[in-house]
């Protein structure tokens, strides 16, 4: 599937999709991930037919399918809400796609059966849905859109609705069902940690435009912009101006005078304004002198003990709300509110990216 | 441990604590829905009970003619009854034309046997003279009526203080000469067409309700919120407007020189000599019926379409099924319960509506209300109308069962 300059308005004034680019392989999983209103459900709803892009194409095997009707896209849809039919019974729901489609009886059984024991729920076949716990609701509907085999399977914040325990269960058996079948998965969700650990490629929406499309490491270690380094795991923004800029380091100045050493990844030339990004884990407290390129004055202002790590947030570089993320490793430096310390980063940790 | 023997900290029984907690709340319940049950006591329950009693009550002939009554027991209907009868019989009649009470008799026997009326009047009047027996020949004389013995026993069989005749006239049947129950002669037959005309237009008038209703509750449930207000307000309007003003604008629109038909004539669809007869007949009271209960239909139609949420349908068209398909399968079934509620709604409403029929329902197009309010108002047998009532409060009842069995009451939205 492709989407091509795909932009979509509902009003004829402002467009909730802007530019959305995408080219999904088959048997792939991608999630879109963004913050809420960010066109997510919009795009989903492109996919399955439900609503016409306003400008551009999309293309299903390299064929255009804006004019064709949700019914014929063979596109299978797990909802928010999971939109089971409440007057059928399980069984009955999954049937229904197979139904529509004129199977013979005996293939609409067996492969309700099977789909059944796909999400092992043998034994709730003829439950009502509203007699099946959040859960099993959401395997029942995620059943139902596979039953019919359909080569792409478009999923809209199918977890929202569980506890958190549930919700990593259901991550991994998403991500088993998708091994296993080998059909391509579209997830949409804004929580960051499932979309990490589920997808093959994530695409990170914002302002109705895919801000960076990569793999979930690429995209924690090497964020191409300012937002998304912030809204994929913790991040210490750092905002100065580049005086110096060459091929493999630029050089970026502090409104208090530090010049930091970093590493440019979208800045255009010297004398533009800069986010520094700096993951956390990253910062290493009282480094050797000499070792990293950038080593600076610290104060502690709080210190977070978690057990398997402390967090300390420290005044550096005239940003008090700078995190450093320390494992509880034998003979950590013990740190008291008030001390100063000297803390690092190399530059390659360091990226500078747009302000 | 044994739930039986649970005890507060205290040591008294939970039960018995939790029944005495929960009194004082049950006492405040009671005492905040008092006022409206005796409303509801007063201004319904008495008043069906008044009207079931009535369907069977008989006073008349027990209270005016009581000594004719009590003799009337023991004559075995045989031929004409004896002495005694006719004495007690003079008796009574003499003594209700000197008190004035010998009408309610009369009418009521007049109910049953045309000409009762006059034959009892007569007999009253001339019974006032008479001194002394033998009082069968001079009963005898009087009329010669007194004769047949159906009248003795017309009579008699009234004289029981409780009679089912109220509601064997009510469905065009009545006794025949020897006590049997048989149908009335076809000319006299009037209220079992009149109920089957009801029910049918009724249910006719249900079906155009629904037939039209649901695709605007469709709408109303589907349309965004500022285009759904403005429809909704449009399905209300009926509600603000006078009943009598929207009957009488249907008269304008319908009647032979009325607007529709001048608009057919005027396109040349019909010419001028052949306008059609569109009110003071069923079809008009079948239109303006369906205008006026219309809302009862579209209201819980759209209480239960609200409920439904878009992603069934676009679930059901991703998983392969056409429009109408989906529609078929997925949203009509889940619609059942309100067509269910607003046909009950509006086929009870509609059996029991008077007014409408009465302004343009002409002769064809009258409703069985339309005789229990002549029989209350003008013919005064207030016997027969609660019979009537009574019948059709059975209908309703007995729909309402029906209802209850297939979809369930507590599925009912209404609203
Ligand atoms: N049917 C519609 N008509 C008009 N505007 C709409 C419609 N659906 C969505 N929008 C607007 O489009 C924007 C994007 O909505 P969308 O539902 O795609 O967001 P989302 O990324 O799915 O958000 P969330 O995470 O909250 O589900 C929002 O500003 C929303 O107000
Ligand atoms: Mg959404």
């Amino acid at each position: 599937m492709r989407f091509v300059n795909v932009q979509k308005s509902y009003d004829g004034e402002t467009l909730v999709v802007k530019d959305f680019n995408l080219d999904v392989a088959s048997g792939e999983f991608i999630t879109l991930l963004g913050p809420s209103g960010s066109g997510k459900t919009t795009c989903l709803m492109m996919m399955a037919g439900f609503e016409t892009p306003t400008h551009g194409q999309i293309l299903l095997n390299g064929e255009p399918i804006n004019t064709v009707p949700p019914h014929k896209r063979g596109i299978g849809m797990v909802f928010q809400n999971y939109a089971l039919f409440p007057h059928m019974s399980v069984s009955e729901n999954l049937a229904f796609p197979l139904e529509v489609r004129k199977l013979s009886r005996t293939e609409v059984a067996q492969k309700v059966k099977r789909a059944l024991a796909m999400v092992r729920l043998e034994d709730f076949g003829n439950r009502r849905p509203a007699q099946l716990s959040g859960g099993q609701q959401q395997r029942v509907a995620l059943a139902r859109a596979l039953v019919f085999d359909p080569e792409i399977v478009l999923m809209d914040e199918p977890l929202g609705a569980l506890d958190k325990n549930l919700r990593e269960e259901m991550q991994y058996e998403i991500k088993h069902i998708h091994e296993e079948l080998g059909v391509t998965m579209i997830y949409v969700t804004h929580d960051q940690s499932e979309a990490l650990t589920m997808s093959d490629r994530i695409a990170v929406f914002e302002d109705g435009i895919v801000q960076q499309l990569a793999e979930p490491d690429v995209l924690y270690e090497k964020p191409c912009n300012a937002f998304v380094a912030s809204f994929i795991g913790e991040n210490n923004r750092l905002v100065g101006e580049v005086t110096s800029l060459s091929d493999g380091g630029c050089i970026v100045r502090m409104e208090t005078g530090e010049e930091i050493d970093a590493l440019p990844v979208n800045v255009a030339s010297t004398g533009v304004r800069s986010t520094l990004s700096l993951r956390p884990e990253r910062v290493f407290i009282e480094p050797d002198k000499g070792s990293l390129p950038n080593i600076y004055e610290a104060e502690v202002r709080e210190v977070i003990y978690l057990g398997d790590h402390l967090r300390t947030r420290v005044c550096v570089c005239g940003n008090s709300e700078f995190i450093i993320k320390t494992p509880n490793a034998l003979g950590h430096p013990v740190l008291r509110r008030g001390n100063t310390i000297n803390v690092g980063w190399s530059r390659e940790d360091c990226r500078a990216l747009d302000a | 441990m044994n739930s039986t023997n649970l005890t507060t900290a205290d040591g008294v029984p939970l039960k018995t604590s939790l029944r005495r907690a929960q009194r004082r709340h049950r006492l405040k319940a009671v005492l905040l829905v008092t006022p409206l049950f005796a409303f509801l006591l007063v201004a319904f329950v008495l008043p069906i009970m008044d009207m079931l009693t009535r369907s069977v009550d008989n006073p008349e002939v027990i209270t005016y003619m009581p000594q004719t009554a009590e003799a009337l027991i023991a004559w075995n209907g045989d031929g004409l009854p004896g002495e005694a009868v006719f004495a007690a019989a003079a008796h009574d009649l003499a003594k209700g034309s000197r008190e004035r009470t010998i009408g309610h008799v009369a009418s009521r026997l007049n109910y049953e046997k045309g000409g009762m009326r006059s034959l009892v009047m007569k007999t009253a009047r001339k019974a006032k003279k008479w001194e002394s027996g033998p009082y069968r020949e001079l009963i005898l004389a009087a009329d010669k009526r007194w004769r047949e013995p159906d009248v003795w026993l017309l009579i008699k069989r009234q004289s029981a203080p409780y009679t089912l005749s109220y509601f064997l006239s009510a469905l065009d049947l009545r006794h025949g000469s020897d006590g049997s129950i048989e149908s009335k002669p076809a000319h006299m037959k009037i209220y079992v067409d009149l109920f089957m005309r009801t029910l049918w237009m009724s249910a006719l008038i249900t079906a155009l309700c629904l037939l039209l209703g649901y695709p605007v509750a469709f709408l109303l449930a589907t349309l965004p919120m500022r285009q759904a207000n403005l429809l909704m307000i449009l399905v209300l309007l009926p509600f603000w407007t006078s009943m009598l003003v929207r009957t009488t604008t249907w008269i304008a629109i319908l009647q032979s020189q009325g607007v529709l038909n001048d608009l057919f004539v005027w396109t040349g669809l019909i010419d001028d000599a052949n306008r059609i007869q569109m009110i003071y007949n069923k079809t008009g009271t079948i239109i303006a019926m369906t205008h006026i209960l219309l809302p009862f239909m579209i209201l819980p139609l759209y209480s239960v379409m609200k409920t439904i949420p878009p992603s069934y349908m676009r679930a059901a068209r991703s998983m392969g099924a056409t429009a109408f398909t989906a529609f078929r399968r997925v949203y009509f079934p889940q619609t059942l319960t309100g067509i269910g509620a607003g046909s009950i709604l509006v086929f009870i409403l509609s059996i029991g509506y008077y007014i409408t029929p009465a302004l343009v329902g002409g002769q064809s197009g009258r409703f069985i209300t339309n005789f229990i309010a002549y029989h209350m108002q003008q013919s005064l047998n207030w016997g027969l109308a609660a019979a009537i009532g009574s019948l059709l409060l059975g209908v309703v009842i007995a729909l309402y069962m029906l209802y209850n069995r297939l979809i369930g009451i507590d599925n009912m939205k209404l609203g």
